[in-house]
């Protein structure tokens, strides 16, 4: 039996003065392979025009399409219908700026994100032209690509409470990207410079480990042993400078 | 009205938009980039498979060098491309890809000891040596004479975009995402920025600079069918093609990717046939080497996707209701080597199909993938027409593709011509000052704030997406793999009418703030413009070279047809202008076999004096 999907999805243009916040009902049925973003272009195209959500890539690799999927913060492209109940609810990613219906200003948030913890390499060496690339085990090189893998989709940002009641709070993104480059042999960035970026309570400090935000990752970053990897990192850093002669 | 200055506007921030940027910013300019998506997430980012580099490092690149780079590249452009851009471009490769390294790109490297790879589903030997280890390493691709694309596990794009645009936020690289170049500001002579809409409020303003940069990437959605990110809809090539001086060059050399999944269009990467993945039809049988004896399923992308239409055509291909396609199979590879060195194929059979790749076939067929063709460049990336216009990356026509872009070149392109062209481009800005005429620049402005009322407000008739439908479903059933002189001119003849039904849209919705509708309603007579450059530009060219098949012109014709299509578009016409240009002024290598795809070739020696 083809089932006959009701989506009810958040409505609010806020460029639109007679726009309110609202759920709208969409009814469509299921075909074969059905994932949410085929149906939402059908909803658009075929009932509502004016619907804004966001898709990139469409193959689950650019994070543009993070949106709250029955209650959890998933990536709508690789959403399958058949997974889901026949009432689908979907509402925009809470914790970043509504820009329309399901679409979020992600991009704003990551880039700020991006410098407060100087996310770039820091070296001293010149990059010279003529020379032969560093060498660099390849072990080193696919535990760095690991932690890169990240997409910057927000849905762990979205999905942590702390992220949620502080603004400045730089989430479990931010740590895993600082993690990111304290295994990076090319990063010459000393402990007390990351602990200065994450050392905080906007940081390391202020994760509760309730660890919503590795369940909703899609890209299944262990984000869990970063957290942990870091907060240890930082822990004994703080404990040096309260303990000087531990040092 | 908001006005925004900056020294380099570039137009896109994929990777060839962000590295021209940094040159510049690095350089002590002001650098906006534009972007219709966070700069993260352009189309760079699905990059899999690798770029290619002649480093020479793993054992099975041994002996490699530019120079077998540049031959590789080539004949891979089956004659077609500018040589002098190429050997820049070969020559340079290996600066760029350690420079990429420098930045941060973990790079795969070269691990000393016996290792398996397979070929053709054959498992073989290969060691590799002590004194490369470390150093950044590659592998197989099609249509190159050794292993030479170099990678990141599966993510190659990606981790060279988050590098770059890492080094963006170091340099002060100001981006302004979620924003829609939709015209240049010009006077016919010199450019001096764009008319920008905001794709979070849909206001318009106006960028204006000394230099501007078109770096957006590829067209393929105007096709139906295609690999592209669904924002590769070719805006930056619409607007250089909208001032009627600027030319977009070989529109008609469009490349087919062998790999598309079915039916989604998610390509699987060509590190699949590389690693040793093999092509089987409706009886499960291998039919690739019957083709191509020496390459297989290893043979250049638009011979491997040829071979496959064809085969199709006989008949063998898997019957679903998405239409025929063929298998790939990966199993022999092994649970390991699937979820390690191919997991993004791993995951996107699984989260997109259903299908688990280590045990099951994947269906796939060829799909639109690359755009050759674009804004046509000097080798300094200057736009031929408009002075202080610049393009780089997939956009341009640089021209080191011709008619065929081979697997890993074009992620190297990016980086390549934005190493190239960003130092062209400070030059420029060093040494030109520049004014902006403000009644250019208020025309410009009002003309598209007139074209939006319209669209709200005014007689039209057309439903937006029903007219972007057409346009699709002619260029995937007329303007496809293979091409000949009645399907085309039926193409071209539709694809007019298509015109002027994409200038007679009127809106459903009410138009306001980031309304898609509007969006697509204001892209999509260009995208109908840039269809009939490929059309047309096909019909006209009565060879075959590279992805550019014609049945009924078989063969490659050097003698009157080793040029590069030029088209022009004037204000109110309906056909785009077409001239041409010699492909190269410096021949290194003659024109000669590629050593596959079959194929006679009418040498430029028959040529009567
Ligand atoms: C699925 C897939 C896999 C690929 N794999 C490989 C590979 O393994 N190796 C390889 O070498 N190549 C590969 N390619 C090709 C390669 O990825 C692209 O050619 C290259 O990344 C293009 O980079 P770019 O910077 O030119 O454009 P893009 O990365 O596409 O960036 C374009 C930018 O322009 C912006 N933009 C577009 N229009 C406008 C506008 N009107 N106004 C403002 N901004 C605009 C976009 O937002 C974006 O920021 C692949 C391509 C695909 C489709
Ligand atoms: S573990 Fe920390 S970062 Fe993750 S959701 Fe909980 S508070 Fe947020
Ligand atoms: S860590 Fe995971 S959930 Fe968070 S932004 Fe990155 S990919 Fe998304
Ligand atoms: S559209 Fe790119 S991740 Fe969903």
């Amino acid at each position: 039996m083809v089932r006959k999907l009701i989506f009810s999805i958040f409505r609010y243009n806020p460029a639109d003065p007679s726009s309110r916040p609202q759920t709208k009902k969409y009814k469509l049925e299921e075909t074969e392979n059905l994932n949410l973003f085929v149906a939402l272009n059908k909803i658009r195209e075929e009932q509502d025009p004016s619907l804004q959500f966001d898709f990139c890539c469409r193959a689950g690799i650019c994070g543009a399409c993070a949106m709250v999927i029955n209650g959890r913060p998933g990536l709508a492209c690789h959403t399958k219908a058949k997974d889901l109940p026949a009432d689908i609810s979907l509402m925009p990613l809470p914790g970043f700026k509504l820009v329309g219906d399901l679409s979020v200003d992600t991009g704003t948030w990551f880039r700020s994100m991006n410098e407060k913890v100087e996310s770039w390499v820091h070296t001293d060496k010149k990059f010279d032209p003529q020379a032969e690339e560093e060498r660099m085990g390849n072990d080193v090189a696919e535990k760095i690509y690991e932690l890169e893998r990240c997409i910057e989709c927000g849905c762990c940002v979205s999905a942590c409470a702390t992220a949620q009641m502080r603004d400045d709070f730089l989430g479990a993104v931010a740590l895993n990207r600082i993690a990111r480059f304290i295994i990076d042999p090319r990063d010459k960035r000393q402990e007390k410079e990351y602990f200065e970026v994450v050392g905080t309570d906007q940081g390391i400090f202020g994760c509760m480990g309730l660890l919503g935000c590795e369940d909703v990752c899609p890209k299944h970053l262990p984000l869990q042993d970063q957290l942990a990897f870091v907060r240890r990192r930082m822990g004994i850093h703080a404990l040096k400078r309260i303990l000087p002669w531990k040092n | 009205m908001q006005i925004i200055y900056s020294d380099l506007l570039c137009i896109g921030s994929g990777l060839a938009g962000e590295r021209v940027a940094i040159e510049a910013a690095q350089a002590g300019f002001d650098a906006v980039c534009l972007s219709l998506v966070p700069p993260r997430r352009s189309h760079s980012s699905a990059a899999q498979g690798g770029m290619q580099a002649a480093l020479g490092n793993c054992i099975k690149g041994e002996g490699d060098c530019p120079d077998v780079h540049f031959l590789d590249t080539v004949k891979g452009s089956d004659w077609g491309c500018d040589q002098e851009v190429a050997r820049m471009f070969a020559d340079n490769a290996p600066v760029a890809i350690r420079q990429m390294a420098y930045w941060g790109v973990p790079w795969n490297t070269v691990v000393p000891g016996q290792s398996c790879y397979y070929k053709g589903g054959e498992k073989l030997e290969k060691e590799e040596k002590a004194d490369c280890k470390g150093l950044i390493t590659a592998r197989d691709f099609g249509g190159t004479a050794k292993w030479r694309a170099c990678y990141c596990s599966d993510g190659t794009g990606h981790a060279m975009l988050y590098a770059l645009d890492n080094v963006a936020v170091q340099s002060g690289v100001k981006v302004h995402d979620r924003t829609e170049a939709i015209s240049l500001i010009h006077d016919n002579e010199k450019c001096m920025g764009a008319v920008v809409r905001c794709l979070k409020t849909g206001e318009l303003r106006a960028y204006l600079a000394k230099a501007t940069l078109i770096a957006t990437g590829g067209f393929g959605r105007i096709y139906r069918a295609s690999t592209n990110a669904i924002i590769n809809e070719g805006g930056g090539l619409v607007i250089a093609l909208d001032t009627g001086v600027v030319p977009l060059g070989n529109m008609e050399a469009v490349q087919f990717h062998p790999t598309g999944i079915v039916p989604t269009d998610i390509l699987v990467t060509e590190g699949c046939r590389g690693d040793g993945g093999t092509l089987l039809d409706v009886n499960q049988e291998r039919f690739m080497h019957v083709y191509e004896p020496e390459k297989a399923e290893l043979a250049s992308r638009d011979v491997v996707s040829r071979r496959m239409t064809e085969h199709i055509r006989k008949d063998l291909g898997v019957k679903s209701p998405y239409g025929d396609h063929l298998w790939m199979d990966i199993r022999h590879l092994g649970e390991k080597h699937i979820t390690t060195k191919l997991r993004e194929v791993y995951e996107i059979c699984k989260n997109f199909l259903g299908i688990d790749p280590i045990h099951e076939l994947i269906p796939v067929r060829p799909t639109q993938h690359y755009s050759m063709g674009g804004v046509r460049t000097n080798k300094d990336g200057a736009a031929y027409g408009l002075k202080g216009l610049f393009s780089a990356g997939e956009a341009a026509c640089w021209d080191m593709h011709g008619f065929n872009r081979l697997g890993g070149n074009s992620l190297a392109e990016t980086v390549v011509a934005g190493m190239i062209v960003g130092e062209k481009i400070v030059e420029f800005l060093k040494e030109n000052e520049t004014g902006f005429d403000t009644g250019v620049v208020g025309s410009g402005l009002k003309k598209q704030q007139e074209r939006i009322e319209k669209l709200i407000s005014g007689e039209g008739k057309e439903e937006v997406y029903a007219v972007r439908d057409a346009m699709q479903d002619v260029l995937m059933d007329y303007v496809g793999i293979f091409r000949n002189e009645q399907d085309l001119s039926l193409a071209v003849d539709k694809l007019k009418e298509i015109h002027e039904r994409a200038n007679n849209i009127k809106l459903k919705s009410n138009g306001l703030g980031a309304n898609p509708e509007m969006a697509m309603a204001l892209r999509l007579p260009g995208m109908v413009r840039l269809a009939l450059c490929v059309a047309y530009g096909a019909l006209e060219r009565k060879e075959s070279r590279g992805s550019h098949a014609r049945e009924d012109y078989p063969e490659r014709n050097d003698r009157d047809w080793l040029v590069r299509t030029l088209a022009y578009w004037k204000e109110g016409s309906e056909l785009p202008e077409l001239k041409y240009e010699p492909a190269t002024t410096i021949v290194e290598i003659p024109p000669g076999d590629r050593g596959y795809g079959g194929g006679k070739i009418i040498s430029a020696e028959t040529k009567e004096a």
